[in-house]
């Protein structure tokens, strides 16, 4: 769904053919979501079976077939956009799934597993920042939100992590709570 | 090294009452680094910065700013250590209402003998690279937050100091002002300074080169270097 409406959305600034579509799409979403040609081209086909894209009638000179909106997907899109996005059920994180299967077992290796992989979220989070960093002041908006959007996911993570290590710490005696470290830490830069 | 903490230990009280609220702490800040210390209420973060910066004194253990013992120096010698290399930012700002922006900013100067001519220049250049020059002769309650917070890193950078210490300097901040903070700690890194950063905030630390976490007064785990953002993207 996401992906038909993003190539509408595209197609709804100019007609495109699909690799133009694919590259669009690529270039606003810094590659995050890798999309391969044959993906649009297979997503093209159902919204051309739906009537919510078309065929140009004159093809580029290269022989490339020329999409676009037509009202119907127009329709659509607008739809898309005023409807708020409510996954049905949550999707199943690997994470989680380790916290919850760990949880019964001994509370200094559950301690041990929330130290790995908060320092792991938060060095995802720093190659997130990363990519802020580096984008100038005027960057794309849309680019902006994205990268927003990796960060602020990146932070809950953390942020759950923290609350499972005080969910566990009051679970047990404060002598305990302290996890072996996880790497030694370097001493000095040198 | 701009910071080096060695066996860093610090033991409020004594005996039956005695807390360890720092433990063999090592730390070390290069010129460029901004190190982030994370860790939960009581885990020792401002005890660390505060010993950092020569507000506090470890029961044992080394700390050197720009090579110098600063456990071995007398008040007076700390007092224009404090002033000269080490600069603080904290969450509660501590402007001075009385004195407009540029008054805070120079009064560091000034107490260290520069003249009020010179000490206002020098605020003004400092003030204009945290992008508020135009707002120097305001009184900070005529400053919004993000403002104040601009002016507090200015008066904490303003002269020749290399380290900067900065304790929870987003809390009272919304999302895209804190941002603007870290931006101000980065230039200052960027430019050869070192800081460090206590934050409870991940995703404030994360603009950090290293994020080090502290539970129960001691150092249990550190991130490594980012390797960059190319890393996430898909190759064409």
């Amino acid at each position: 769904m996401s992906v038909s409406m993003s190539l509408l959305a595209i197609l709804d600034e100019g007609s495109s053919y699909g690799l133009q579509l694919r590259n669009e799409f690529e270039a606003r979403t810094g590659g995050v979501w890798p999309l391969n040609v044959g993906q649009v081209y297979t997503t093209l086909d159902r919204l051309e079976r739906d009537d919510l894209v078309a065929l140009q009638p004159e093809p580029e000179p290269e022989g490339s077939k020329v999409y676009q909106i037509t009202a119907a997907g127009r329709e659509q899109l607008a739809a898309w956009f005023s409807r708020p996005s409510k996954p049905k059920t949550p999707s199943r994180d690997e994470l989680v799934l380790k916290l919850v299967m760990i949880s019964g077992r001994d509370a200094g290796s559950t301690a041990e597993v929330v130290q790995a992989e908060r320092r792991a979220a938060i060095e995802l989070l720093q190659e997130y920042t990363l990519l802020k960093r580096d984008a100038s002041e005027d960057a794309d908006l849309g680019w902006l939100f994205l990268v927003d959007s990796l960060i602020f996911q990146a932070e809950a993570r953390v942020r759950w992590l923290d609350a499972c290590e005080e969910r566990l710490a009051r679970m047990r005696p404060r002598s305990t709570t302290t996890p072996a470290p996880a790497s030694q830490p370097s001493e000095v830069r040198k | 090294m701009i910071l080096q903490m060695t066996e860093v230990t610090r033991i409020h009280g004594s005996g039956h009452t005695a807390v360890e609220a720092l433990r063999d702490v090592t730390l070390g800040v290069a010129a460029g680094e901004l190190v982030a210390v994370m860790g939960p209420s009581g885990s020792g973060k401002t005890t660390l910065l505060s010993i950092a910066g020569g507000l506090d004194h470890p029961t044992a253990g080394s700390v050197k700013v720009e090579g110098t013992e600063i456990s071995t120096l007398d008040a007076s010698e700390l007092a224009r250590l404090r002033r000269q290399r080490v600069g603080y930012v904290f969450q509660q700002l501590n402007l001075i209402e009385g004195l407009t922006a540029a008054e805070n900013v120079s009064l560091p100067l000034e107490l260290d003998g520069i003249g009020r001519k010179e000490a206002r220049a020098a605020a003004l250049r400092v003030l204009s690279t945290v992008g508020i020059e135009q707002l120097a002769d305001r009184f900070p309650q005529d400053l919004s937050g993000g403002e104040q917070q601009r002016v507090a890193i200015a008066r904490a950078t303003v002269g020749e100091r290399s380290l900067l210490l900065a304790d929870e300097p987003t809390g009272a901040l919304d999302s895209i002002t804190g941002e603007s903070v870290l931006r101000l700690l980065r230039a200052h890194c960027d430019n050869g300074g070192a800081s460090v950063l206590v934050t409870h905030d991940a995703r404030f630390a994360a603009w950090a080169d290293r994020v080090v976490f502290l539970r129960d007064g001691r150092l249990i785990d550190e991130t490594t270097s980012p390797s960059g953002p190319e890393t996430l993207l898909v190759p064409r």
